[in-house]
């Protein structure tokens, strides 16, 4: 009950921002062309949403017809990027942060470097990756994945390192061997900071992603945006950055159920 | 089945920033195979390192513990423990957390669950198997501990204050409980607790130890029939005996406590 009516006051918050942008353009208190009204956005969305070409049976099926919008291209493009480079962060992430969350004597030597790199920010690194990896994937990719990695690591490593003592020393009087422990205890009991971690390494992964696609490649959320403004099309802008705002919604939500499930034994990480 | 322990002269300190803390001293005491005994005494007094160092958590520096002529060296299954805080995996299922001990073993899947189901009804928790421990009460958790124990085939049970963090019906209910299983199963107990009360309910023998450093004050063995009436006027004779041994270590480590934080 309660719920329902401040789902609705959310519901007005957002109709109300909409219909004070729509007047703005109706009573022509701002350039049209500078900030076109929420109508021309959506007409302008469904036409980058829509196919370009007229269906045709002898290209393909339906269905890759569906999918050959400018939008769904460029969304496929970029969630590539996000994914190949998140995985490669995390991959790299993992067993460095389980390693030296495990070990001090790792985490001693490992730490100052760290330390170092951490606070150089992914966009830091443009020039570089363009230097190393010329232009298209292999750069956005590389950039992504730094991106992901830090928050991966350093969760990691905070997580093996929060893991309750008893648990070890329970686990210690059963019987099990350093690997048992290791598989058994140690892992499971970090996962709500490790996938914590990976959530925040996304999120990172999808700003780079953009940023990189503005420098390094010719398709995807991030060059489409930065094209339409060569060309003026604010109208265009704003619908490929409200896309680029429901793409990283639905990621998150995606990495929230995720987390739900994974941690179905684990009180204070529901919601 | 059961194991003896014995503890020849074990001596351990602690670095503390104010100097080194003498945890235990001199400490010789022979448990013979099936006992049920209690370390009772006010907290500081070294009993729960005791138990630890029985159970190869924290060796001692001088002095050895043998269990069944073996000496210990560090954890194993032949010693189960169980802690006050459960301890229990919260990512594993009731029935899991049971099994654990016997998947290290390698038993066979299909022993290991005929053995839990057998251990959870032993133990009252047929229904909860598939639950996660955040479900249970501190009770069912406790008891869920204990089968986790008991399906190691230990001989020695240890014991650290495992129903300190009961109400009194539940503690009531498990001291009874454990009672039983240890007259059935024949284990070897050593049981930490403050509770004079709780003791005297349980124990064969009472060991009574002395506020830094730890040392054995009194032994004394309980020869009340079980159950045991704690209104019966023999059980309340040994409660006023126990009550004034213990409450002179209560009155030092108040002392000390009081000293330390004037210091400061």
């Amino acid at each position: 009950m309660n719920e329902g009516i401040q789902r609705f006051k959310g519901v007005m918050l957002i109709l109300g921002v909409l219909a004070l942008w729509e007047a703005v353009g109706l009573f022509g208190w701002v350039n049209a062309k500078v900030l076109p009204p929420p109508h021309a956005v959506a007409i302008k969305w469904w036409e980058y949403l829509s196919p370009q070409q007229p269906y045709d049976a002898d290209s393909g099926s339906r269905l890759s017809w569906l999918l050959s919008g400018e939008l769904i291209q460029d969304a496929m493009g970029s969630l590539y990027r996000v994914l190949a480079g998140f995985v490669v962060g995390t991959l790299l992430a993992l067993p460095i942060g389980l390693v030296m969350g495990a070990s001090r004597a790792a985490y001693q030597l490992c730490n100052p470097l760290l330390q170092i790199l951490r606070p150089i920010p992914p966009i830091a690194y443009i020039p570089l990756s363009i230097l190393w990896f010329g232009l298209g994937n292999p750069p956005a990719i590389f950039l992504i994945a730094i991106g992901a990695f830090f928050p991966v690591l350093m969760n990691t490593i905070a997580g093996v390192r929060a893991v309750d003592g008893i648990f070890l020393r329970a686990a210690r009087n059963l019987g099990a061997s350093r690997t048992t422990i290791f598989l058994r205890v140690i892992l499971p009991a970090s996962t709500p900071y490790i996938l914590t971690g990976m959530r925040i390494g996304i999120g990172t992964a999808f700003i780079v992603v953009i940023v990189a696609e503005m420098i390094a490649v010719n398709n995807g959320l991030g060059f489409r945006i930065l094209e339409a403004r060569e060309y003026f099309w604010s109208d265009k802008i704003i619908a490929g950055m409200l896309s680029i705002g429901l793409i990283g919604l639905a990621i998150d939500q995606a990495m929230s159920q995720l987390n739900n499930h994974l941690l179905r034994w684990h009180r204070g990480l529901e919601h | 089945m059961a194991s003896s322990i014995v503890i020849t002269g074990v001596n351990k300190t602690f670095p503390t920033p104010s100097g080194a803390v003498v945890a235990l001293k001199d400490i010789t005491l022979e448990i013979k195979a099936g006992e049920f005994v209690c370390l009772l005494g006010p907290s500081g007094c070294g009993k729960s390192t005791l138990l630890n160092a029985v159970a190869g958590f924290s060796l001692p520096e001088q002095g050895r513990i043998t269990v069944n002529g073996q000496p210990v060296t560090q954890p194993g299954p032949d010693r189960g423990m169980v802690f006050q805080e459960y301890a229990l995996f919260p990512w594993m299922t009731v029935a899991q957390n049971v099994g654990f001990g016997l998947e290290i073993k390698g038993l066979p899947k299909a022993d290991i669950r005929s053995r839990v189901n057998a251990l959870l009804k032993l133990l009252k928790l047929s229904e909860f198997g598939e639950r996660f421990p955040r479900d249970l009460s501190g009770g069912m958790r406790q008891r869920v501990a204990i089968a986790r124990i008991l399906a190691l085939d230990s001989p020695i049970l240890l014991m650290d204050e495992p129903f300190g963090a009961l109400d009194a019906l539940t503690r009531r209910s498990l001291q009874d409980e454990l009672l039983r299983i240890w007259s059935e199963l024949g284990k070897t107990v050593l049981f930490v607790t403050h509770s004079i009360e709780e003791s005297i309910f349980l124990a064969d023998r009472i060991v009574v130890m002395t506020y830094r450093p730890g040392t054995i004050k009194r032994d004394i063995a309980v020869h009340l029939p079980r159950p045991r009436d704690s209104s019966a006027p023999e059980f309340n004779q040994l409660k006023r005996e126990l009550s004034e041994l213990v409450a002179s270590e209560q009155a030092r480590h108040e002392a000390a406590e009081r000293l330390a934080l004037t210091t400061d």
